[in-house]
């Protein structure tokens, strides 16, 4: 029921914002307010969630197209909790910052992002392929119109591009699960055997490729990431991509054993050129949103990595990062808002300086960056140290791939650190910009402070993200 | 004293139902003062439709194993009645959108026709015979002819009678030119009969079954037999178009399925690659030639063509999960395409002129209600969740990746991806471009009240989104009707 109750509060909440006409203020407080009770939802569902067992948890099960052996379950593994963590809390703060900015048309932004959250949340809980299929693509339906509606100058060619990579993979993946549940004779992920069909997988594999996005399929990406409304490409970025990660963890390799195993030299190798690309193109953007963009690209590759590693480590690591990704991205995101905010752009050459008189903003975009360039001790590195010691039972290659990626983090981080606060004061940065205000630290900090636990005691998601110390066979065995 | 068959007069009772609602439609003209002509046509036609539903399903629920009636004519089982009830319905859903259409002074006319095209078509998806498929085809096309071109001041109407007249006439002529090689061929009218018949010749047969199947995609305007449907479905006024997008097509696609199923068994397997090559050029020709529309009637009838598509593609399965897959697809196929035409009827009206996709501008956010409603329309058709249009693609594939066809599924895929393009180009201009921006003007004011209308959109909501939560009640229903058809 709680896991129901997680999908259908945001539903609602959504529901009753969009036919309420309140006034503007009170519509998106209502909005906030419905994003924060999702969050307290959520930790009493961790609080009641049982680490140590490994099986499927808080489940709910309905029957909804039984003669097709279509089902309505949801329910949670370690894994998916911590991810539905990441996303609750990320969707309480990219709605606070909408709030905070003052959208247009609140209604209909703050509903759709409502309806967003409750997607999200409803892919990481599927335990139904279909039920999957339907939370992957209702993702889209909001994203759709907050792109379009809300993005910048070039919106509409980046809604387009966004809406045809990747509705190409979801109707791949449509096709993959038709062929899947009929075989099978069920659409429970439960209930349903393994299959070593090949081209089922690949359809899985180039759908979930596009939403993360791995190397190459990653074209819709920067232009998404540029014109969407800051907070969106927050969400994006940081939770909207891992459900690809989840697609694989739950779906891909479980699933498919056999072709996840053929095709893992493939993949592997995509996701460690993407490591490298991403984190070239971010040391070469010229923008801040663009340097946040491209390392996406780098991490996800960086995630996928660990998840094809095959290896109790890197499928830790990989949680673990995926969690710490996407704080750090979302924080990320919001901070290049709220710079962009100020000076009314967000190209690099124009910034620079904004430490002086500004200790507030300064010290948040530093921790951030140091997160981010996982400096050794951070939640982040961590996770990269997991993936890359897991990674080397593949090849030491991908481990060398690994550190390099790391060494490239630091240089595109630090890049975008003293561009926006170092050197001179840039063209663009005028003396009456102001620190970061308290309602705008309030809504970063919860989630370095996150980020800092994660830190001081990473075990705390990578122990538990997989029953003990098993990951792998509990991937390859027990999600069967 | 001549033997007369004994008469099951309920499973006759919808198509009664809807004749004497005509017939008082019709009188209602001549009887009744001017002023309230409109009013009690349309509400006799409406009762005739939800009559003709209710009995409808009364009949389907007492026909457990189906009966032939009338010496072999007629039958009576789930699945004609499963068709009565979504014609039934679509056609009452019909009377609402065009409840305050403006015409000249023939509104009795308009209902009285509506009502016989539905007792036409009520009475098509029961034939059991060459005479009664040829019989109710003319019925209710004869009926369509002239709603068509009802609003005989507005040249586009008049043309788009005449086209869908000739060609319309074509198609039911090739229709029974095939009805007569089958015959020949059999020396049978039944579909029963003509299944177990010794055939004379195979080749008579064979172009018999080929003919009949070119006549019915004339009707369910599947490519390339859709030429008129684009001139048609803009020509005629919105509430015909309505009707014939849903109406029509369901009428065409179950008799389809019968003839095809009962009647050539034996053929099975060259008719499913006939219907299999309408599939990919109604997929292909739809999908392609909506990209470049600009009249949202336009677009939606190359949309109707590539559905079309879609449900033959159940079809061509050959299978009892095809015959259920395609029943399901009605039911939020005929909502979304109601329901989409009765915005733009609205758009129309307020605007006084041709609906294009520039006079969309701004919809979503001047009227809220319409732009959801809209909005949920062209992702039903895109297939997407939430919508009963998604699991309408899903069982189709699943039918045809069961019987083998995995390429229809690929085929259906790539349709699905292309059809995006122009389905979310609705939404675009819905919701991101505006209404001043354009310098678009309503012809008059803000638009009259218009609670009819509003139900109707509203009832088309409600079953494309129904259909996606309320799955499994509609899937046993057409899994009944379905299982009446000898697979």
């Amino acid at each position: 029921m709680l896991t129901t109750a997680l999908i259908l509060l945001p539903v609602v909440g959504a529901l009753v914002v969009a036919a309420t006409p309140l006034p503007r203020a009170t519509t998106a407080g209502l909005a906030f307010l419905v994003a924060l009770m999702e969050v307290a939802l959520w930790i009493v569902a961790a609080s009641r969630f049982d680490f140590d067992d490994g099986g499927l948890q808080l489940g709910t099960s309905r029957e909804w197209a039984e003669s097709f052996g279509i089902s309505y379950s949801v329910g949670f593994y370690g894994f998916s909790l911590w991810l539905t963590g990441a996303a609750v809390i990320v969707s309480a703060a990219a709605i606070g910052y909408a709030v905070w900015v003052g959208r247009d048309r609140p209604r209909a932004y703050h509903a759709l992002m409502l309806l967003l959250t409750g997607a999200m949340v409803a892919t990481f809980a599927a335990q139904d392929l279909l039920l999957f299929y339907v939370s992957f693509e209702a993702m889209l339906i909001p994203l759709y119109v907050l792109v379009g509606v809300w993005g910048g100058a070039r919106r509409q060619v980046a809604t387009l591009t966004f809406v045809v990579y990747t509705m190409a993979g979801s109707l791949l993946m449509l096709a993959s699960v038709v062929a899947f549940g009929v075989t099978q004779g069920t659409f429970s992920l439960t209930e349903s055997g393994t299959s070593d069909n090949v081209w089922i997988f690949l359809g899985f594999a180039i759908a979930f490729a596009i939403k993360a996005p791995l190397f190459p399929f990653h074209g819709w990406l920067p232009l998404a990431y540029r014109e969407a409304p800051v907070e969106v490409a927050a969400v994006l970025s940081a939770v909207v991509s891992k459900t690809a990660i989840y697609g694989f963890l739950r779906i891909g390799v479980p699933k498919f054993p056999e072709p996840a195993d053929d095709l893992s030299g493939v993949i592997l190798v995509l996701a460690a050129a993407g490591l490298v690309y991403g984190s070239l193109l971010a040391f070469r953007a010229p923008d801040l949103r663009g340097v946040v963009a491209y390392s996406s690209i780098a991490q996800m590759g960086l995630i996928t990595l660990g998840v094809f590693a095959f290896d109790d480590l890197g499928l830790d690591g990989a949680v673990l990062q995926s969690v710490a990704h996407g704080l750090v991205s979302a924080s990320m995101f919001l901070l290049v808002g709220m710079v962009e905010h100020r000076c009314g752009t967000g190209q690099l050459a124009s910034l620079g300086g904004m430490a002086r008189g500004r200790p507030v903003l300064a010290t948040v975009v530093l921790v951030a960056g140091m997160i981010a360039l996982a400096v050794p001790g951070s939640a982040t590195f961590a996770g990269e140290f997991l993936i890359m010691a897991g990674v080397y039972g593949q090849g030491w290659g991908y481990s060398a791939v690994v550190a390099l990626g790391i060494v490239l983090a630091a240089m595109y981080t630090l890049r975008v650190i003293s561009a926006i606060l170092h050197v001179e004061p840039g063209v663009a940065v005028r003396d009456e910009a102001l620190d970061l205000r308290t309602s705008e630290l309030a809504l970063v900090l919860p989630m370095m402070l996150v980020l800092l636990v994660l830190s001081a005691w990473p075990a705390l998601v990578s122990e538990s993200a997989f029953p003990a110390n098993n990951a792998t066979q509990a991937v390859l065995e027990a999600f069967r | 004293m001549i033997d007369t068959p004994s008469v099951d007069w309920l499973a006759l009772s919808p198509t009664v139902a809807l004749l004497c609602a005509s017939g008082v439609a019709l009188l209602a003209t001549v009887i009744v003062p001017a002023w309230m002509r409109r009013g009690i046509a349309a509400a006799t036609a409406l009762a005739g439709f939800v009559v003709a539903a209710v009995l409808a399903g009364i009949v389907f629920d007492e026909t457990p194993t189906p009966e032939i009636l009338l010496d072999g004519s007629m039958v009576r089982d789930q699945l004609a009645a499963f068709a009565q009830v979504v014609l039934a319905v679509t056609g009452a859903v019909v009377v609402l959108v065009s409840w305050s259409e403006d015409r000249r002074d023939n509104h009795g006319e308009y209902y009285a026709l509506l009502a016989a095209a539905g007792a036409g078509m009520v009475f098509f998806v029961g034939a059991e015979n060459l005479m009664t498929l040829f019989l109710g085809l003319e019925w209710f096309s004869l009926c369509l002819y002239i709603l068509v071109a009802i609003d005989s001041e507005r040249e586009t109407s008049l043309e788009a009678g005449l086209k869908y007249l000739i060609v319309g006439g074509f198609g039911s002529a090739v229709l029974l030119f095939g009805a007569a090689f089958v015959y020949g061929a059999t020396g049978e009218l039944s579909f029963a009969e003509i299944a177990v018949a010794d055939t004379t010749s195979d080749a008579f047969l064979l172009t018999g079954l080929a003919m009949i199947l070119a006549g019915l995609a004339f009707k369910v305007s599947a490519a390339p037999f859709h030429m008129w449907t684009p001139d048609v479905y803009q020509g005629a006024p919105s509430s015909v178009t309505a009707f014939m997008a849903a109406a029509t097509k369901t009428a065409a696609l179950v008799v389809t399925l019968r003839v095809l199923v009962t009647a050539f068994p034996d053929q099975s397997e060259i008719w499913t690659i006939a219907v299999a090559v309408l599939v990919c050029a109604s997929l292909v020709w739809g999908n392609l030639a909506a990209l470049a529309q600009s009249d949202v009637k336009r677009l939606l009838a190359y949309s109707s063509i590539s559905h079309a598509g879609f449900m033959l593609m159940a079809i061509a399965a050959n299978s009892e999960r095809g015959g259920e897959a395609l029943l399901y697809y009605l039911v939020p196929y005929t909502a979304m395409s109601v329901g989409a035409f009765a915005v733009v009827a609205a758009r129309e009206r307020e605007l006084g002129r041709p609906v294009t996709l520039e006079s969309l501008a701004g919809l979503g956010w001047e009227r809220p209600w319409h732009g959801i409603a809209m909005w949920t329309f062209m992702l039903g058709m895109a297939g997407f969740p939430l919508t009963g249009g998604m699991f309408g693609k899903l069982f189709v594939f699943s039918a045809a990746y069961d019987s083998g066809d995995w390429w229809l599924v690929l085929v259906g895929v790539a349709a699905t991806a292309v059809s995006l393009a122009y389905y979310l180009n609705v939404v675009r201009w819905m919701y991101m471009r505006t209404g001043p921006e354009l310098r678009l003007v309503p012809a008059g004011g803000s638009p009259p009240r218009d609670s009819a209308l509003s139900v109707a959109i509203g009832a088309g909501v409600l079953v494309t989104v129904g259909s996606f939560f309320a799955v499994q009640p509609i899937l046993d229903v057409a899994a009944d009707a379905a299982a009446s058809l000898p697979f």
